[in-house]
């Protein structure tokens, strides 16, 4: 199995988020990246497969040259490849981006060998368009399934059984291999970074990849934090003595 | 102007989302411009009700492949449908499913997305964009954006109020049209294999009292007054991520950004500073109740109410004066041993 993960660098917003001067972006002179939740499960589970089944594991982001961190990052969590697609500091927008992972892909898989399986994160941490990989997989006509929170192999048949939340239970897709699937935490716990993985990372030669982009359809004038109706806290106490007034409270409203 | 509506139904009833997905694209169409697209056995039941909300025509798909939902079957029909009717706009709620298959619509058709809009203003006809608020993390930051495209493609944000559309009093016969899209025999695509419903009970999505927990709980165990709490009001168990990633309690209880969002009428927030990624998901309920042991956390700040202390030592104290009143309500005493 060869899979390629395509991640993004997010910033780690705190208990409030700040905007820049002009209103573009989320001030992160003060945060520090990482990547989405549902984006480590998607390296951790394609470790898990290719420690079970053999292959390789690559990792794919578009971003500003900075996102390196990221890759370097999924490396020390036991990918084998770091691809970096630079596309500067402006933030790209959905159609943009599934261009550039795109376009990368192909160029990786110019040399004659396609992966099995392209794993993304559901939706992006920051931006959450809830499409690029999805138009990744259109693209490359790939089956492409969302939500998905198990991923069964079965590699005789040349199928995944993927398993996703639906209203009120579960369902279950069978989708032909090579396939794209867009993963959710709680596919699994991904693991911390072991210290020699990061030593590894640390050192790892990592690769780059140049593409053209055209800007989509959809541009962004500004951003802005919704009203928030701000309350004055009541406060009830300190305490095991504040018990009572808890009570009082969960009568009041309705609770008990 | 023509502005189609994706309408989700279940046997010919459509989901609330959907009929604001309606609402929608009567309000940015203006009258007689909105078309429902239905999907699926069953589509044409919905007419009378798609009537009274003011739809002008129902596009119902067919083929063998749609029967049941799969997302490129379904997203690779709505982007032929709307080859076919180039309406100036398409309109689905953001549920799972609905961003899913617009995504896939206009990925097939070569157009953009807005995802989670929460106001959508089709302009003027001078500007051939159309100016829009989309939710991003959940709805914490709002994105305003123009949308450039021969067909406007976007979503409702979950929770959205819309004015709903006047009611075209008159049942006037809707008329249905049926669209069989072109699917080769080599397409490939996901069919499900299988369907199981939760277990039922109190689930955290429902539950009206939700007692959560993360890091201040300290360990898998620490959560043993939080469970007793949620079952004497009838309620949850929640958690943050803290607790999910140190394997206490499973991703299934995890309230937030990637985890569930809910709107009990009180979260119990026990141990939980308030990170944003938290808070998305906790920020429509009706009241919060914070414990925490340190007053300036974000989660006490901009809960309803606080108690300052140890969860281990409120919670216990809590319970046991919620059994007190419980047991004096009902004329029992507690047992004199
Ligand atoms: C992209 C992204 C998505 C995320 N999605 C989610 C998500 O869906 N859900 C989520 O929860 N997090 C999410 N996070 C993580 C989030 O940023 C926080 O790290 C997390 O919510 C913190 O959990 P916590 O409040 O339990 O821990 P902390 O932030 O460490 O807070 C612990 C709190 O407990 C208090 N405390 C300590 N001891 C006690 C005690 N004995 N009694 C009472 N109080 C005590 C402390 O004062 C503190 O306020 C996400 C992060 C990112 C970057």
């Amino acid at each position: 199995m060869d899979i390629c993960v395509c991640v993004k660098r997010v910033p780690g917003t705190g208990s409030t988020i700040l905007l820049t001067d002009d209103g573009m972006n989320v001030d992160t002179r003060h945060l520090g990246f990482t990547i989405g939740p549902h984006e480590e499960c998607a390296v951790e589970e394609a470790v898990q497969i290719v420690t079970a089944h053999g292959g390789s594991v690559t990792v794919l982001t578009a971003g500003p040259p900075e996102a390196e961190e990221q890759l370097r990052y999924a490396l020390s969590l036991g990918a084998d490849r770091g691809v970096l697609i630079d596309t500067g500091p402006e933030e790209l927008d959905a159609e943009q981006t599934a261009s550039a992972l795109t376009q990368a892909i192909r160029q990786l898989e110019s040399g004659g060998s396609r992966f099995d399986m392209l794993l993304f994160g559901n939706e992006s941490a920051d931006a959450s368009h809830y499409q690029v990989g999805i138009r990744v997989a259109c693209a490359l006509e790939l089956p492409m399934v969302g939500g998905v929170k198990g991923i069964q192999i079965d590699e005789a048949a040349g199928t995944l059984d993927l398993r996703r939340d639906a209203a009120g239970g579960i369902e279950v897709y069978r989708t032909p291999l090579p396939a794209a699937v867009a993963v959710a935490e709680g596919l699994n716990l991904p693991r911390y970074p072991s210290m020699r993985g990061r030593l590894r990372a640390m050192k790892a030669r990592l690769d780059t990849v140049e593409v053209q982009l055209e800007p989509g359809g959809l541009r962004k004038r500004g951003l802005r934090r919704p009203a928030e109706q701000g309350s004055q806290t009541v406060m009830l106490g300190t305490g095991p003595e504040a018990a009572d007034a808890v009570a009082d409270v969960l009568e009041e409203l309705g609770v008990v | 102007m023509t502005v189609l509506a994706i309408v989700e139904h279940d046997g010919g009833v459509p989901t609330a989302g959907s009929l604001q997905a309606v609402a929608v694209a009567a309000q940015v169409g203006g009258t007689g411009s909105a078309e429902a697209v239905a999907f699926g056995p069953g589509a044409e039941l919905l007419r009378p009700r798609l009537v009274t909300a003011g739809v002008a025509r129902l596009h119902v798909l067919e083929h063998d492949l749609l029967d049941d939902y799969s997302p490129e079957t379904w997203g690779e029909s709505l982007a032929q449908l709307v080859g076919q009717l180039r309406p100036d706009g398409v309109v689905a709620a953001g549920t799972d499913r609905g961003n899913e298959l617009m995504a896939q619509a206009a990925a097939r058709a070569g157009l953009p997305f807005a995802a989670n809009c929460v106001a959508v203003d089709g302009g003027t006809g001078t500007s051939p964009a159309w100016q829009l608020t989309r939710a991003r993390v959940g709805g914490l930051l709002y994105e305003d954006a123009d949308l450039t495209a021969s067909v406007k493609m976007l979503s409702l944000a979950a929770g959205v109020e819309v004015a709903t559309a006047p009611s075209a009093a008159d049942s006037h016969e809707l008329p249905v049209e049926v669209f069989t899209p072109e699917l080769p025999a080599d397409f490939a695509y996901s069919r499900v294999v299988e369907r199981a419903g939760h277990t039922t009970g109190v689930t955290l999505a429902t539950a009206p009292v939700v007692v959560s927990g993360g890091r201040g709980v300290a360990s898998a165990e620490g959560f043993a007054p939080l469970e007793e709490l949620a079952e004497l009001v009838g309620g949850a168990v929640g958690c943050s991520r803290v607790a999910t990633n140190n394997g206490w309690r499973p991703h299934s209880d995890q309230v937030g950004q990637t985890g569930t969002r809910i709107a009990p009428d009180l979260y119990i927030a026990c141990g939980i500073s308030g990170a944003t990624q938290h808070w998305v998901g906790c920020m429509n309920a009706k009241a919060i109740l914070a414990i925490n042991t340190d007053p300036e956390a974000p989660m006490v700040t901009r809960a309803t109410y606080a108690v300052i202390g140890d969860v281990q030592d409120v919670l216990p104290a809590v319970i046991a004066a919620v059994r007190r009143r419980a047991g004096a309500s009902t004329g029992r005493r507690p047992a004199l041993t």
